[in-house]
């Protein structure tokens, strides 16, 4: 039981990085339609920038707020640059483009920084805290905690606010929200800024625990795909309950069948989502336009 | 494309073939030559997945892993002949395209995008993990196909590299003239029916199901097959052969040479296998380039290089 327990809280660590990689893909998903593979990106660089001002000399929550900005600003600036002018595009296109940028941003990242695995300090020590008979790191609690906020304050963004009332309507119908007057060009801007900030606030949070190198973004991105599309493709609620659910599964099979098939189980439930429930736990049915 | 753009198609693609090695100021170029073959192969296989029949795949590097390590495992655990581990490993992969194929391409766009990625990945965990099997991520020597050996008793004497070139240049033309007969078949005008509407294609007696798993197995053969002849030229293999971004740069080949063609597959092949050749020397700036190459192609050159290239001749010229 206590073995439990203790998988599960490793389980939902990683899981709440999913969810936050998750909760990214769908701001974008539902703004542009574009699946971005670069999300795993976003992560590494919040880690990344964080290691190096930090290692500059600043002060940690300075140099994670300068990490934030700065990741949220190449969010932007993919959008503009490559998003924007394939507008329209074929799917398989867009798909090598954010692919390609991915892999723009990690050779960027490699040749600015380096290729060493890097940590900073835990916020509040490592010191492990007892519960029920496991043990959980302080820094756990505050990722966790983090996924939490950061549903919440984008709930509360999409249903209280003007602005996430715009970008709400322009993923539901882009013509019609350029119709009633939303400036569907600042939606896009605001959705990859806002997502590239959530993703670089989960790097910031993680890397005490899992460590950060220019490579770790290809993983994250696909496990936080697989997160949404078992939660159900757009859907917040669905990205944070799938990205905490695959955590948990990847912990528990860790721990009881096999730590070398522990990455596969995003890959199966990828498929067996695909397979038996194409629309995820919380996504609607869609159905093709003729 | 009519029956006569396909001869002229095989003519150039049979030309270039055997007029570039006149070219060639070392024996080093063969390697290279005999590497675009084998990529342009597998490209091939994806114009028919992608340019005829409108679908994606980002896992076919798992059926290179298939044909890859048949080639590597069954001679020493089955004792068969190289030569017939190549069918082998083209017809597992065939029959696994066949049973995942049904499920997963009744889904679209991302969502076949990131299922077959996910079949992919699976098949190269699997040759990671396996190390009892596959030697582990530090991968496998690859028996030899014993061909060349053969030709030397006749006496024909070529050099490895030599030998290679000429080997995957025929698989190369024999692909790509399958490909070409595909394109004007009733499957192949099928398949390219649905890539425009399936509804539409479906409206007018097209098995919609039916076109797509055949393209999807049709171009896993020729993944495998190319995977197979990678493994054999090399006398080894790692893992990597069946791993994500191998799947990756298949497709960004595909698309970059002009993804309706098979001539363009092999342009893109040849370019995407180039390039790291020529970035040896500043090898730090490879990942960016490549990923340069890919961002601008797609934004600038949506069709492809060759189609592009091509559209602006004749503008030219009328």
């Amino acid at each position: 039981m206590d073995a439990l327990l203790q998988f599960l809280f490793s389980g939902l660590t990683v899981g709440a990085v999913y969810a936050l990689v998750a909760l990214g893909f769908t701001i974008i998903y539902n703004a542009s339609d574009v699946v971005n593979f670069a999300q795993g990106e976003f992560v590494m660089l919040g880690g990344m920038i964080t290691v190096f001002t930090y290692q500059a000399g600043l002060p940690l929550p300075l140099a994670a707020v300068i990490a934030i900005l700065v990741t949220s600003a190449i969010g932007v600036a993919l959008n503009k640059l490559a998003i924007e002018p394939a507008r329209g595009a074929p799917v398989v296109s867009l798909i090598i483009i954010t692919i390609g940028a991915s892999i723009v941003i990690r050779g960027a990242t490699q040749l600015i920084f380096d290729k060493q695995l890097h940590r900073f300090p835990s916020f509040s020590g490592d010191d492990p805290i007892h519960v029920l008979g496991a043990t959980i790191l302080p820094q756990s609690l505050w990722v966790i905690a983090g996924a939490l906020a950061v549903f919440v304050g984008l709930w509360i963004f999409f249903t209280r606010t003007l602005t996430g009332k715009a970008v709400l309507a322009t993923a539901n119908n882009r013509v019609a929200a350029q119709l009633v007057g939303i400036n569907t060009g600042w939606v896009m801007t605001l959705s990859f800024g806002l997502s590239a900030a959530i993703g670089a606030f989960a790097g910031v949070l993680v890397t005490p625990i899992t460590l950060v190198g220019y490579d770790v973004g290809v993983a994250l991105a696909l496990k936080g795909f697989a997160a949404a599309m078992l939660g159900g493709m757009g859907n917040p609620k669905g990205a944070l309950v799938g990205g905490l659910l695959l955590g948990c599964f990847e912990a528990l099979t860790a721990g009881y069948l096999s730590s070398q098939y522990k990455e596969a189980v995003a890959f199966i439930v990828i498929l067996g989502v695909l397979f038996v429930m194409p629309q995820g736990l919380f996504g609607s049915k869609s159905t093709e336009r003729v | 494309m009519a029956g006569r753009n396909k001869w002229i198609s095989l003519g150039v693609l049979a030309l270039l073939i055997a007029l570039l090695p006149l070219f060639f100021p070392s024996g080093y170029y063969y390697r290279v030559g005999a590497l675009i073959f084998v990529n342009a192969l597998s490209v091939v296989g994806l114009v028919i997945l992608i340019g005829y029949a409108g679908q994606i795949s980002l896992g076919h590097a798992g059926f290179a892993g298939i044909g890859a390590y048949a080639c590597a495992l069954a001679p020493e655990h089955l004792g068969l002949h190289p030569a017939l581990a190549v069918l082998l490993g083209a017809v597992v992969s065939g029959v696994m395209a066949a049973l995942i194929g049904k499920p997963i391409l009744r889904l679209k766009g991302y969502y076949l995008a990131v299922a077959t990625l996910g079949f992919g990945i699976l098949v190269s965990m699997v040759l990671t993990n396996e190390r009892a099997l596959t030697g582990g991520p530090d991968g496998m020597n690859v028996a030899d196909l014993g061909l060349r050996g053969l030709l030397r008793d006749m006496g024909w004497r070529l050099s490895g590299g030599e030998f290679w070139y000429m080997i995957c240049g025929v698989v190369l033309l024999i692909g790509a003239w399958l490909a070409l007969n595909l394109f004007d078949s009733p499957s192949g005008r099928a398949m390219r029916a649905l890539h425009g509407s399936e509804v539409a294609a479906s409206t007018v007696g097209v098995d919609v199901p039916r076109q797509k798993l055949r393209a999807f197995v049709i171009s896993a053969v020729y993944a495998s097959v190319a995977g197979s002849l990678l493994a054999l030229q090399n006398g080894y293999i790692t893992p990597d052969v069946a791993g994500f971004m191998h799947s990756v740069e298949m497709v960004t080949m595909a698309v970059l040479g002009g993804v309706g063609s098979v001539l363009g597959a092999t342009f893109g092949a040849a370019i995407l296998t180039l390039l790291p050749q020529v970035l040896t020397v500043f090898a730090e700036y490879e990942q960016l380039v490549l990923g340069l190459v890919m961002v601008l192609v797609m934004i600038f050159l949506p069709q492809g290089l060759l189609p592009s290239i091509a559209r602006r001749l004749k503008g030219r010229d009328e």
